[in-house]
């Protein structure tokens, strides 16, 4: 591996370059190019853009970034992932600032035929296996960043499962970043493939031990025909840090995909999710759960289209936000003129709770045929004071009594997070996160 | 059940039912658009000075604005040049009278079914009737003034209240707002002008029937209606235009200024020329009408009933800086055809304890496109918040669209804010049950229609609201889900 490492013009992130290791195939460095060609054409998103609205990047901009490079030396153990990012009992693959770490990865038993190996890996042996998921990236909808992760991203997980194959553990990608005093990007790209009718569990944990440095992953699922993928994302960067990630879905026939983002951590993170829905009957269910205090900004992107017939999409995002935090969430459902029989949803419910938080939400429905149901919802509110007033009146203290009825709006949604040793990790994380925002928040009545 | 392709093709060639033109001898400015050409309206309408130099301002700020291309509409560039910009009927002598009203207008409103003479008579309702920019005729205006309300025409009123237009023009919509209210400003031929003084509560509906009559004839209306403390006033605006083959632009500008107490209720039934079963033709409507609840506990009521133009692109909206004031949209948009809708409404919460209620109801059938676009916005002074606000969409057939597009912005933690949005063709069941009682087809699917937009239409005056409802059942001719 290369130890050269790029060095970074003033622009920051405008002018970084792959660091090309030299034995890639053709076709991976034209899409570098590609990549970095689109971002000199259309540059970086700004406030103009209708799906950045209410993102400004202008901070992670002006940051003069390094990226990551392999084989950099980090001070992690697997006991600290252990603390940092938890056990969740099964396979576990701890890529350290995007690269994969063997040394804190965990190799379970897993069915005949399952790949579950790093992106990296497999482009140095067996290259042509992954030139279906790279050369054609599934979203044809690029943004600046989208398009530097295409352009810099050497590793990540790959994921595959043969037909019928049950995965019962989950699938543990623990992404930590250790950025030290110089600020880091990483790009991490995974790719999850789920053959028919396979079902597997992935969990995404992106974690970091301070400093500053950009989280810049790619992450996508291709479902073949009756195949169920659950998905669950924490967020839990260091506050310090910047979180930019996409989740780009493929649903097959009659497949399922559900997923699950948490966001707690990062000063500003976005976590876009993008689904093409192009065979029939697939159902997909986006859940979000967003706790920006602080300053910290939290941007909830996502995107379903609906272009099969009979397809069905669920989308619920909560959003509890304190101190100066601000969240987004800006859902977008499109039904194409093809998409007969579709049954969509969206609902996005927010508690303020200071002065100076903010929330912007855009449920948004662009619907061209006329055999659908869609429904959409967005509601911004506070505590129900006859609630409040119920608690108190049997003598729970009003701080704590907020406090309960804080955490069974955020708890709705931990309740649908299907592996153990994961929702009980996070309902703690939720709990000592509105736990401090409480205390935070004494002058606030 | 009937072939639901034949029966919304039958939908979609309905006849525009008004289009007819009046021949009437117009004053007209050239084509294009130049600073002589801005003079030459302002000394038209022999205007003071200082209304020459707020159109120069305006129209100096628009040379310098692109036009807006965000909204879902797909049209033909327009060429600002080619337009002509002022179109004035001849009045044959000095009108004291109705008597003396050209009988060829007199005729074509009979045509449309509101002969002032009637109205006089028999509906207590004031028509400050318009055709082509300018008022023709004022009734009532007797029995208005005894109460000290002044209703009159926008020219009228800068020649006679300088002092109350000069207060007010462009505080709710300022001259550079956006594109085509900049045109407007530098522009607009005429439109209605209404003051309502502290206490007075208006006696009776006021109305104002707009057409389009000279061809190739942007029009580029301004309304402004002021309550002082304690008034209020309703508000009636209807629209028929006949039937041309260019596009016309129409670039409307009304703006609303309730102090304290005050109450304005506006409502607008909209029915220009969408345009023929291809899209050709119709009118361009790119309308900015704002309001603002400028004093505490005062009340500003949007209700539109649009089934008209080409496209339509209009977002009536309420700044609510009162403290306790209350703003209020109401809406049935409809499209048929090629017709595109992209309508809405903005409600920017400033004061405390403010609210808003957005009721929108949307009927998409042939290859229309209806929008929902709305934005509310609670800024960290409205303590106490709170809005509602539902949308929903119907659609008849498999090639029409209908879209929402809500922005919600909160910055104060008390603010209580929803919004709840549904989109489905019409009930199958619903249509049994109606069939299966013996109703026909049609009958059951305009029912239907009217009762899902039966929340809106009790919002609007009475006269207006049979007027939308025989509206909205013409239009649904032959339409079926």
């Amino acid at each position: 591996m290369t130890t050269t490492a790029t060095t970074a013009s003033p622009r920051g992130l405008a002018g970084l370059e792959p660091a090309l290791n030299g034995h890639q195939p053709g076709w991976l460095g034209g899409i570098r190019r590609a990549g970095l060609e689109w971002v000199a054409e259309h540059g970086f998103p700004t406030l103009g853009d209708e799906d950045w609205k209410y993102t400004r990047v202008g901070p992670i901009l002006d940051v003069p970034f390094q990226p990551a490079v392999g084989g950099m030396k980090h001070r992690l153990s697997a006991s600290a992932i252990d603390g940092l990012a938890g056990d969740l009992g099964g396979t576990r693959l701890v890529f350290a600032n995007g690269y994969f770490a063997p040394e804190l990865s965990t190799l379970m038993a897993l069915p005949e035929g399952t790949t579950v190996t790093s992106l990296a890996s497999v482009l140095a042996g067996d290259a042509e296996r992954l030139e279906p998921f790279l050369a054609r990236p599934l979203s044809s909808q690029h943004h600046a960043f989208t398009a530097l992760n295409a352009a810099l991203a050497e590793d990540g997980a790959f994921i595959q499962i043969p037909p019928d194959a049950t995965i019962a553990a989950p699938i543990h990608l623990v992404f930590v970043s250790d950025a030290g005093a110089s600020p880091l990007v990483s790009s991490p790209r995974s790719v999850v493939h789920a053959g028919a009718r396979s079902q597997a569990t992935i969990v995404e944990t992106h974690v970091g031990s301070g400093g500053v440095y950009l989280t810049n992953a790619v992450t996508e699922v291709i479902l073949e025909d009756g195949a169920q993928v659950q998905h669950y994302k924490v967020q839990d960067e260091a506050d310090t840090a910047f979180h930019l990630a996409a989740l780009h879905v493929r649903p097959g026939r009659d497949s399922s995909f559900s997923t699950h983002a948490l966001a707690l951590g990062a000063a500003i993170a976005r976590h876009e999710v993008w689904v093409k829905l192009e065979a029939a009957g697939a159902e997909v269910t986006l859940n979000g759960l967003y706790l920006p205090d602080g300053n910290q900004h939290h941007d909830n992107p996502t995107l379903i289209e609906h272009v099969a017939p009979r397809c069905t999409s669920r989308q619920l995002y909560k959003g509890v936000l304190g101190g100066h935090g601000r969240g987004v969430f800006n859902g977008h459902i499109v039904v194409g003129p093809d998409a007969l029989g579709t049954d969509a949803s969206q609902t996005n419910k927010n508690l303020l709770l200071s002065d100076t938080a903010e929330v912007d939400t855009r449920p948004r429905l662009e619907i061209l045929t006329d055999d659908v149901r869609c429904t959409h919802g967005a509601a911004v509110g506070q505590l129900d004071e006859e609630a409040v007033f119920y608690l108190r009146s049997r003598g729970v203290p009003h701080q704590q009594a907020r406090g309960v009825l804080t955490y069974a709006f955020a708890g709705e949604m931990l309740q649908l997070i299907g592996v153990g040793p994961l929702r009980s990790r996070v309902e703690s994380k939720v709990a000592e996160r509105l736990n401090r925002e409480d205390t935070d928040r004494e002058t606030f009545r | 059940m009937t072939d639901v392709s034949s029966e919304v093709r039958e939908f979609a060639s309905r006849e525009y039912q008004y289009g007819f033109v009046t021949d009437l001898e117009t004053d007209v400015a050239p084509r294009g658009l130049n600073e002589d050409v801005i003079r030459l309206i302002s000394s038209k309408k022999n205007e003071p000075d200082w209304m020459l130099e707020w159109r120069l301002k305006a129209y100096r700020g628009w040379l310098t604005m692109e036009e807006p291309t965000w909204q879902k509409a797909n049209y033909a560039p327009i060429d600002y040049q080619d337009i002509i910009y002022y179109a004035a009927p001849k009045p044959k002598v000095a009108l004291t009278s109705l008597d003396e009203v050209d009988p060829e207008v007199l005729a074509m409103f009979d045509k449309l079914g509101i002969s002032l003479a009637e109205q006089e008579r028999l509906s207590g309702v004031a028509v400050d009737a318009i055709v082509d920019s300018v008022s023709v005729a004022t009734t009532f205006k007797e029995k208005l003034a005894d109460v000290g309300v002044i209703f009159c025409s926008f020219s009228e009123a800068v020649q006679c209240h300088p002092e109350l237009v000069k207060r007010y023009l462009g505080t709710v919509v300022p001259r550079r707002d956006n594109f085509f209210a900049a045109l407007n400003s530098a522009v607009f031929s005429d439109g209605s002008f209404c003051f309502i003084p502290k206490g007075v509560r208006c006696p009776m509906e006021l109305s104002t029937y707009f057409r389009i009559n000279a061809a190739d004839t942007g029009q580029f209306e301004r309304t402004l209606i002021i309550a002082e403390e304690g008034a209020s006033v309703s508000y009636l605006e209807g629209c028929t235009a006949p039937m041309r083959d260019t596009n016309q632009l129409h670039a409307a500008v009304v703006e609303l200024v309730a102090l304290d107490d005050a109450q304005i209720k506006y409502s607008t039934v909209q029915n220009w020329y969408p345009g023929d079963a291809e899209g050709r033709g119709g009118i361009y409507n790119f309308v900015t009408k704002r309001g603002k609840c400028a004093g505490v506990n005062s009340k500003i009521s949007w209700t539109q009933v649009e089934t008209g133009s080409a496209i339509t692109w209009k977002y009536p909206g309420v700044i609510l800086q009162g403290d306790n004031s209350v703003g209020e949209f109401y809406s049935v948009a409809l499209t048929a055809n090629h017709q595109q809708a992209d309508t809405g409404t903005k409600m920017i919460h400033i004061g405390k304890n403010t609210s808003s209620t957005i009721v929108s109801k949307a009927i998409s059938a042939g290859h229309g496109q209806n929008t929902y676009r709305g934005l509310v916005k609670v800024l960290d002074s409205a303590s106490g918040a709170r809005n509602h606000t539902q949308c929903d969409s119907l659609l008849l057939g498999g090639d029409c669209g209908a879209h929402t597009f809500p922005y919600v912005e909160v910055k104060n933690p008390t603010a209580q804010v929803e919004h709840e949005a549904s989109t489905s063709k019409i009930g199958e069941d619903q249509l049994f049950y109606c069939r299966q009682r013996g109703i026909p087809e049609e009958d059951a699917v305009s029912m239907i229609v009217n009762g899902f937009c039966r929340e809106v239409f009790k919002e609007l005056p009475m006269e207006f609201a049979v007027e939308a409802q025989k509206l909205l059942s013409v239009s649904l001719e032959g339409s079926v889900g």
